[in-house]
This record gives structure tokens, C-alpha cells and sequence, in this order.
């Protein structure tokens, strides 16, 4: 009974189309979960499968150990916290927050009280007799995630609530939601299409592209050891860099690079000699000018832009074949005389960097 | 300034055009209603119209009648009107939502004569309806369904409808899918759904509609008549007999701003009774 | 410049058109215009006949609303003009020179100029004339020959008459009362007129429905559904002619006599053309045709040699000599008796 949620072999289709495409995980208790994926890769469908808006074409979904197969929405122990809110616009907020307790048939001072409680939670007190058009975005947001949590579900749902927000303000409710989801300690599911969002307020990530899950793991893991060239890709930045296996020993492969460097780097995958491959490489891996440092990889690149953007800065760079690099940019004086033109030595550890097979 | 002069001379005959339509002949009746009949005599000015609206029974228990069975023809349009324009708006297909409301509209290309003696020839003791019965064994005995009041409200209804569907297809369109689902999701059933979300959202075009409805029923005068027989005096008939057959046109005027006050006054009540105002359900 | 000049061709133009096709608005009963008759009028005086279809209470509300005007022609009941005359002044005097008075029934012609006269002047010329009794349908209800029969238990359900005043008429009649000479007793009248309030609420459940439209009720009698109706005679003698089982019968208490009249409008803007066409009707071989067409005989004198033998069966069977003499006609209904026939009216349509 540690999991809160657990799906197993899920499949949705419609018509001809697979939606979700045999998707398996468990989410344990108070933990925050994040299913990461661009639009329209079969996250939302899982969520309102959850929430039991659609039925599952195959598959089980059990909540606390409960099938919740035939379970109507209004019967499930989960809620959800719609994208564009849904808050009731004839409700005043107190009402909004009390209308699944009504339903509940709780009485009303029970409600009373724990309608100011759970504003006060989520840092509105007071507000119960505004109306939902008085609220700014950030108040709409809590008063949409108060008005479930009030229920206390075992499982809370949230589909991308933070899209329509202003990206400060998106900064800032991520940060709140995770303290949120902290103090209550109720299981989150959150889908999201930014990474940055995933990353920062979850304990594990489910990577999804095309109706499948390509890793779950903690965000460190996810970008520490991707596991497939979309995880890489998809989480955090990356320099894609293609190039031909020469050797493989060790655990390590040998490189040439299509500029004709030749890099060590590690793989997931077993790779042969005359393999082609793409090496994925984080910007923050490269070190410009590393000196004889043992073992590193090193090349040459021109700078093309310095992209200067405070603590992310970064240099824009290309190789002689013309393939744009992205290296970072400590802030400190050392590298202030860098300009457009130049050319620099920059250097990787081989850990750092990582191959996988290329389709082409 | 030359703005202001165009714009005036625009408006112009919209002005001139309302005041010799609508506003004179109103002020020609107005004046008349306060008059006694004897337009030879002492053309004085009198109350004596509309004291007999009060004082005479059958006058003001025809216009309560009236006001009543309007009143009931508006909520049962509604509540048929209600789930066509919800299934026109959510349920079916983009494609098919004007070809419905095409079906819809089909019946007003003929005129209101022609949908009335239709609904004659289906009703009436040796029509449609009854033979059909007759024939599969329903019925042993022809049956007369017309001249009673449930197929004069019916007819009344059946020629409301469209004016009730539309503002409503128009409300429902606007509500958002989201937001059923949130009331489900947080454990309401449909009955909770319905009254709580979707009946309140659909404020402003139930509202509309209904007093298109009502006021159309109330200002009828060829489905009771025809559909209602011996028994549906409606108020619009008086008016017509006052003018018509008793010649009394200040009595008749009186009658028709007793209409206009009297409906005028039952719509404000049912806007106050339902919380809105009109400038919010006219937009 | 240009303009004015295209503005006043136009005008000219319109003019023009107008002046061209002389017409010649009547307001009058349906069918008392039948359409051949109309195009061979068209033909013979090249003047273009505008009919409307109304009857004797929308034909004073239309002229009244227009004060006389709009109308060449009009052709009310006889006992409806004198008082309407008298209060609202809607009809200008007949000039009897121009009506070629030997193509009607001297005695008719006569008694609708009396009955017409305001201040020393005549109004109108008899058009047609006709009764108002019972169709019964013989199968379902022999021997119905009484207005009380429209009150009998015998008929429930199936009986059908209009909520107008020829109906209070009528049971006046059937209660007992003249109710002719109480004319010019109003509170004598009111007292008639309440009983026949009484009566005809007490009788409701014997009605099927009132009837409003002269076809809609031949279609009822002719689908068996109405078994007993009051109704004008040239209705029943149409039945007659489909169905053998249905046929006029003029009650005992006397059928109800009216004439339809010619009567100028006080501001026709055609009267030549009016005079024309009144000649034209009364002329023996249309008024036959009129006749034969609609069942209903005309005050033209020798139109009886040229009317079809159905017709004057019809009038041999339903009318003999007691029973024309038997006939009541309606005299000039006074003023404001309407208002009280209205409100009588109302309740009784009004009752539950």
C-alpha cells in the first residue's frame, strides 16, 4: 500500500490512433510526480483516464490499491486542477472551494471552517467573498488548487495549470506549489510540456513522447544518464554533435566527430566500430581553454555571439564544418576578452558527454 | 461640427421613421384609451376604460388566464428547448449544428396560418393523427384533440421554439467544457451539474428567451384562437372584439396598454425574481 | 440639374402609370367577386379591380381607420350602416341616377334605401341577399329543425355555431323574445341578452367548437364531425350538392334574412367606377353566375330565368311559402347595441 497510484499496461486509442501506448508506472504516497512530454504526446489523455473522463481501451488504473475501472469522475478519490482553471464564474471563491464539500454533504460550519483553513493554506485568507474576475492569475491558481485539496483527494491531478501564467509569476508558483505540495503531503501528478517546470518541483519525472514513456527516473537521473536520445534532447539544453564509432573498449567509444575530432565518450548502448552515432553534449560540460587537464576531450571553435544573459550566459560557437556549438559562459573576468571571431580550445570530460546510435 | 451634422443627418429619418410608425399612432391610442366613446358628443377625458378592465371580471380573469398559459407555454419551451440547444451546441457534430438549426427554422418559411391549419389537419377528430390510431388499433373511437387547452399550448409551444433554441444554443456554446467536468470531477452528479452550472451560466439566454417567448404567446391571437376553440378567449381576441365587433376603439386602447403595462410589469418581476437586468440580458 | 430633371420624369412617370390603369378598390365578402366575372369587367371597361376579403365588422374597422377612405367600394349588410353612418359618417349618399334601377327587385331596391336613410339620404343598393339557419346533417341528427336544437343533449359535441351576434339573434328567437322590437329598448334588450348568456354557457358542452371560418365549418359538416350548425344557407345548399345527408333547413322560429348591399365609401376616389361595376353585377346574366357560382340569389330582377335548376330546387325545398314568410330580417341595428352584444359575447367564448 505505498503507492498511491499504479498503472499497469495502460492503452488508449482512438479510432486508429494510439493515445497511450502500453504506459506502466506507480507514484508513491506524498511523493510529486511529473509526466514531461511535448504537446500531444498522450500526457492528458493518462490524466483524464485518471480522473476518469475517458475510459482506458485496455490497461488497469488502481488508486490506493482500488480498480477504478467504472468508477465515474464524481466517485474517485482523485481531483483535478484544469488547465484553464475552471473556476466556477457564478461562484463566488468561498463557493467554489465549498461546492465538492456540499456535495459531500458536509454541514455548514464544517465547511465554514474548513474553507478559511485551506484558504489560509494556500495564502488567500480572507478572500472567501471575492469574486473569481476580481482574482489576479497567481490568486485564480490557488483558489483552483484549494478547492480541490479542501476534498482531500489521495491524489491530486494537475494539467499544466501553470501554462497561462506570466513566466516571473510561473517562477514564483513553482516554488509555491512544491512548498505546497510539501506541507500537505498529498500526491501530486502534474503533467507539463516545460522541462524546467518537471525539474525543478519534482521527486520523479515520467519522460513521454509519442504514447510512450521513454525513462522515469529524479530529475538528476533524467539528466545526468538520459536513457534515449529523446530524454537527452528534451531535458535540459544540449550540443547534438553526429560523428562514426572508431573503437569501443572499455565501456568507452572512440569518435570521429564529421569535423574529424576525435572524442572518448560513454554510451548506453553497445556500439560497434563504423557505428554512426550522436554525441550529446551539455553546454555547462564544455570548459573553455582547460589547459593540459588529464584526459579531457578537446577541439577548436570559432565564436560566432556571445549570448549574455546574466548567470546563463553563453557563447554561441561553430565548428569548421559549420555546426553551432553552445558553450557556458562562467560569469567571472577571466573570459571577458572573448569576442565574436575568435577562435578558443574548449574541453569535456569524457563522463560528461554521451552517445546514442543515430537512426540515419 | 461637421461630424455632428453628419451624424444627425443620418440619424434623421431612423428618427422620423420611428416617430410616424411607431410613436405616433402609440400617442394617437394613448389619447383615445383616455377618452369615453362618443365621438360625436362630449369627447371628454375619462378613466372609465380602464376602470371596466378591473371592475368587469371576465376582462381581467381573461387577461390572467392569458398571462398564466403564456406563462406555462415559457417553461415548457424551455425545458424542451433546453436540451435540443444543448445537444445542437455540445453534443453534435460542428458539421450537423446548421443543418439542426436549419431544421429548426423550417417551419417559419410558411406563415403562421398555414402551421396552424397543418396542426388542424393532423388533430382534428376525422384527421391524420386519429386515423393512423384508429388504423393500428390504439384507438376504437375517434378522439377530438383540438379545441382544448393542452394542443393550444402545444401549438403555442411548437411555434416558440426556435426563438427559445437559438439564445439558448448561443449561451451553451459559450460554456466552457472545462468547467463540467471540474464539477464532476469535484463529485457533482448530473442534477448538481445542471442546476448549479450549467442553468446558471445559461442565465442571460434563458432570460432572452423567454421574454421573446412569453411575449409572443401573450400577444398571439391565431393558435388559441384556432387551436384552443370554444373555450380559450385570449386577451389579444379581446382586444380584437373591442375594436372590431363592439367598435369600441378607446376600450380596445385602454386594453392594449393594459397588455403592454401588465406584460411589461410580469417581465420585470421575473427579472427581479431571477436576479438580472435587462441591459445584461439584451448584450 | 441632371438630377431634378431624371427626379421629375419619374414622378411623371409614376403619375402616368397611375392615371393609365384605372382601378377599382372593393372591399367585400369572399366570393362576392368571383374572378370571371372580375376579368370580364376588366375587359369591358378597361378599369383594373382591386378586391379585399373582409366581413361586415372588419369592413366598418377598416373604413373607420381610414375615415372613408382607401376604398371605392364597399358591401356591408344593410342593418349595419345607418348607425355606423350615423356616428363615424363612413359612406357618401347613393346618387340613384346613376344606378340603373330597373335591373333590380323594385320591392328590395326600396327597402334597402329605407333602411339606409340618414338625414333624408340613402346609402346603399341591395347586392344579394340570403338567410342564416341550420345545415344539419340528416343521418345524424333528422328532424333538427329548431335553434333549440343547437342546445340539445341529444348533439353533444357535435353541434357548431359562431360567437357573433346573428347567434344571440337567433336564441333570442328560440327563448322567446322579438328581439327586433326590443331594438329600441336597450334595458328590454339587455335583459334578452342575458338570458341568452345564460342559455348559450349552459349549452357550452353541446358545442364542438365556435366557428370562425365559413370553410373550416363546411369541412367539419362535410367530415361528419359537426352534426348541427348554425350557418348561412348558400353553405348548406354547397353540402347539398356533394351529400344528399345534408341540407339547409329554415327553423321554425324563421331564418334569419340579410341582404348585402353596395355602399360608397365617403372618400372613394373611383366613384364612376364603383357605379359601374354595381350596374355591371345586377346585370341579369351575371348576377346568374354570381348566383350559380355561390348559392346565393341577387336583388337583380331577371336573373331567376338564367339561374341553374339545382339552385332554384334549393330554394323550392328549404323555403316555402310559410317559410319566407316566416323570414326575419334584420332591421338597422342602432347604435351601441354592439357593445352590449360585445361583452355578452366575450363571456360566453370566456366561460369555463
Amino acid at each position: 500500500m505505498d503507492n498511491d497510484l499504479s498503472i499497469r499496461d495502460l492503452v488508449k486509442r482512438f479510432g486508429g490512433f494510439t493515445a497511450v501506448d502500453h504506459v506502466d508506472f506507480d507514484v508513491p504516497k506524498g511523493s510529486f510526480f511529473s509526466i514531461l512530454g511535448p504537446s500531444g504526446c498522450g500526457k492528458t489523455t493518462i490524466l483524464r483516464m485518471v480522473a476518469g473522463f475517458e475510459e482506458p481501451t485496455s490497461g488497469i488504473i488502481e488508486i490506493r490499491g482500488k480498480n477504478m475501472l467504472g468508477v465515474a469522475p464524481n466517485q474517485r478519490p482523485v481531483n483535478l486542477v484544469f488547465q484553464h482553471l475552471a473556476l466556477f464564474p457564478m461562484m463566488n471563491v468561498r463557493e467554489n472551494i465549498a461546492f465538492g464539500l456540499k456535495r459531500r454533504k458536509v454541514t455548514g460550519a464544517e465547511i465554514q471552517t474548513r474553507v478559511d483553513r485551506i484558504l489560509e493554506r494556500v495564502g488567500l485568507p480572507g478572500f472567501g467573498d471575492k469574486k473569481i474576475h476580481q482574482l489576479s492569475g497567481g490568486q485564480k491558481q490557488r483558489v483552483a488548487i484549494a478547492r480541490c485539496l479542501v476534498l482531500e483527494p489521495s491524489v491530486l491531478l494537475l494539467d499544466e495549470p501553470l501554462g497561462a501564467l506570466d513566466l516571473k509569476l510561473r517562477e514564483r508558483m513553482k516554488v509555491e506549489l512544491k512548498k505546497l505540495q510539501n506541507q500537505v503531503g498529498t500526491t501530486f501528478i502534474y503533467i507539463t510540456h516545460d522541462q524546467s517546470e518537471a525539474l525543478v518541483m519534482s521527486d520523479q519525472v515520467a519522460v513521454m513522447n509519442k504514447g510512450r514513456f521513454e525513462q522515469i527516473g529524479t530529475p538528476q537521473e533524467l539528466y545526468g544518464q538520459p536513457n534515449t536520445p529523446f530524454v537527452a534532447g528534451f531535458v535540459g539544453d544540449n550540443n547534438v554533435w553526429p560523428g562514426t564509432v572508431n573503437e569501443v573498449r572499455d565501456g568507452e567509444a572512440v569518435m570521429r566527430t564529421q569535423d574529424g575530432v576525435v572524442f572518448r565518450a560513454r554510451s548506453r548502448e553497445t556500439l560497434a566500430p563504423g557505428d554512426r552515432v550522436n554525441l550529446f553534449l551539455r553546454p555547462e560540460a564544455i570548459l573553455i581553454d582547460p589547459g593540459e587537464a588529464m584526459g579531457y576531450n578537446s577541439f577548436e571553435v570559432a565564436i560566432r555571439a556571445v549570448l549574455f544573459d546574466g548567470a546563463n550566459s553563453r557563447l554561441l560557437t561553430v565548428t569548421p564544418t559549420d555546426l553551432e556549438i553552445l558553450v557556458t559562459l562562467p560569469q567571472n573576468q577571466l573570459f571577458a576578452h572573448l569576442e565574436p571571431g575568435r577562435t578558443i580550445t574548449a574541453g569535456w570530460r569524457p563522463e560528461a558527454g554521451i552517445l546514442f546510435r543515430s537512426d540515419g | 461640427m461637421r461630424a455632428k451634422a453628419a451624424f444627425w443627418i443620418f440619424l434623421a429619418p431612423v428618427l422620423a421613421w420611428l416617430l410616424l410608425l411607431i410613436v405616433l399612432p402609440h400617442i394617437d391610442l394613448l389619447v383615445m384609451s383616455f377618452r369615453s366613446r362618443n365621438p360625436g358628443g362630449d369627447p371628454g377625458w375619462t378613466l372609465v376604460n380602464y376602470q371596466r378592465f378591473f371592475i368587469e371580471p371576465i376582462y381581467w380573469r381573461t387577461f390572467v388566464r392569458t398571462a398564466i398559459y403564456s406563462t406555462i407555454t415559457t417553461v415548457i419551451t424551455f425545458f424542451l428547448a433546453m436540451p435540443v440547444a444543448f445537444y445542437i451546441a455540445k453534443a453534435a457534430a460542428v458539421r450537423l449544428r446548421g443543418f439542426l438549426l436549419i431544421l429548426l427554422l423550417l417551419p417559419f418559411w410558411v406563415s403562421e396560418l398555414v402551421r396552424v391549419y397543418g396542426w388542424m389537419i393532423l388533430l382534428r377528430e376525422s384527421g391524420v393523427v386519429n386515423y393512423f390510431l384508429i388504423r393500428f388499433g390504439l384507438l376504437t373511437q375517434p378522439v377530438e384533440m383540438l379545441y382544448r387547452d393542452a394542443t393550444m399550448i402545444m401549438g403555442l409551444v411548437y411555434s416558440s421554439m426556435l426563438f427559445m433554441v437559438v439564445p439558448l444554443v448561443s449561451v451553451v456554446e459559450s460554456l466552457d467544457d472545462a468547467l463540467i467536468e471540474a464539477a464532476y470531477d469535484l463529485g457533482a452528479g448530473k442534477w448538481t451539474i445542471w442546476w448549479r452550472i450549467i442553468i446558471p451560466h445559461c442565465k442571460p439566454g434563458i432570460t432572452s428567451g423567454s421574454i421573446v417567448v412569453f411575449m409572443l404567446s401573450l400577444g398571439n391571437y391565431m393558435t388559441p384562437n384556432l387551436l384552443g376553440g370554444k373555450n380559450s378567449l385570449w386577451f389579444t381576441e379581446q382586444i380584437y372584439n373591442q375594436f372590431i365587433a363592439s367598435f369600441n376603439w378607446n376600450q380596445g386602447a385602454a386594453f392594449g396598454f393594459l397588455l403592454l403595462l401588465l406584460s411589461s410589469a410580469i417581465i420585470w418581476a421575473g427579472l427581479r425574481l431571477s436576479g438580472q437586468k435587462l441591459g445584461q440580458v439584451a448584450s | 440639374m441632371k438630377k431634378i430633371v431624371l427626379l421629375a420624369a419619374l414622378v411623371l412617370f409614376c403619375f402616368s402609370q397611375a392615371a393609365q390603369a384605372e382601378t377599382l378598390k372593393i372591399l367585400t365578402w369572399k366570393g362576392y367577386a368571383p374572378k370571371e366575372l372580375v376579368e370580364k369587367f376588366e375587359k369591358e371597361t378597361k378599369v383594373k379591380v382591386e378586391v379585399t376579403y373582409s366581413n361586415n365588422e372588419e369592413m366598418i374597422a377598416k373604413l373607420r381607420a381610414t375615415r372613408g377612405a382607401g376604398f371605392d367600394l364597399a358591401q356591408p349588410s344593410q342593418d349595419r350602416i345607418s348607425s355606423v353612418q350615423e356616428e363615424f359618417g363612413l359612406y357618401q349618399p347613393m346618387d340613384f341616377s346613376k344606378i340603373e334601377s330597373a335591373l333590380f327587385v323594385a320591392s328590395m331596391l326600396e327597402a334597402v334605401k329605407k333602411n339606409t336613410l340618414v338625414k333624408g339620404q340613402a346609402y346603399a343598393v341591395p347586392f344579394c341577399w340570403g338567410t342564416d339557419g341550420l345545415i344539419v346533417n340528416g343521418e345524424k341528427a333528422a328532424g333538427a329543425s329548431s335553434y333549440n336544437d343547437l342546445l340539445s343533449e341529444k348533439y353533444k359535441g357535435r353541434v357548431s355555431y359562431r360567437v357573433k351576434r346573428p347567434t344571440l339573434i337567433a336564441m333570442g328567437f328560440a327563448l322567446g323574445y322579438k328581439p327586433f322590437d326590443l331594438y329600441a329598448d336597450p334595458a328590454a334588450y339587455q335583459a334578452m341578452l342575458d338570458k341568452v348568456e345564460k342559455t348559450l354557457i349552459a349549452a357550452k358542452p353541446m358545442v364542438k367548437n365556435y366557428w370562425t371560418n365559413g370553410d373550416a365549418l363546411l369541412e367539419s359538416m362535410r367530415s361528419g364531425e359537426v352534426f348541427v350548425a348554425m350557418a348561412w344557407d348558400n353553405g348548406g345548399w354547397k353540402l347539398h350538392g356533394e351529400n344528399k345527408a345534408i341540407d339547409f333547413v329554415a327553423p321554425k322560429e324563421g331564418a334569419l334574412g340579410w341582404i348585402d348591399t353596395f355602399a360608397l365609401p365617403a372618400k372613394a376616389e373611383n366613384v364612376a367606377a364603383a357605379y359601374k361595376w354595381i350596374n355591371f353585377m345586377t346585370k341579369p346574366e351575371n348576377a346568374a353566375y354570381f348566383t350559380n357560382q355561390e348559392k346565393t340569389a341577387t336583388a337583380s330582377k331577371d336573373a331567376n330565368a338564367q339561374v341553374a335548376a339545382d339552385f332554384r330546387s334549393n330554394l323550392e325545398r328549404c323555403f316555402p311559402q310559410a317559410a319566407v314568410d316566416n323570414i326575419k330580417w334584420y332591421p338597422p341595428v342602432p347604435a351601441k347595441l354592439e357593445s352590449m352584444e360585445g361583452t355578452v359575447l366575450d363571456k360566453i367564448k370566456a366561460a369555463q
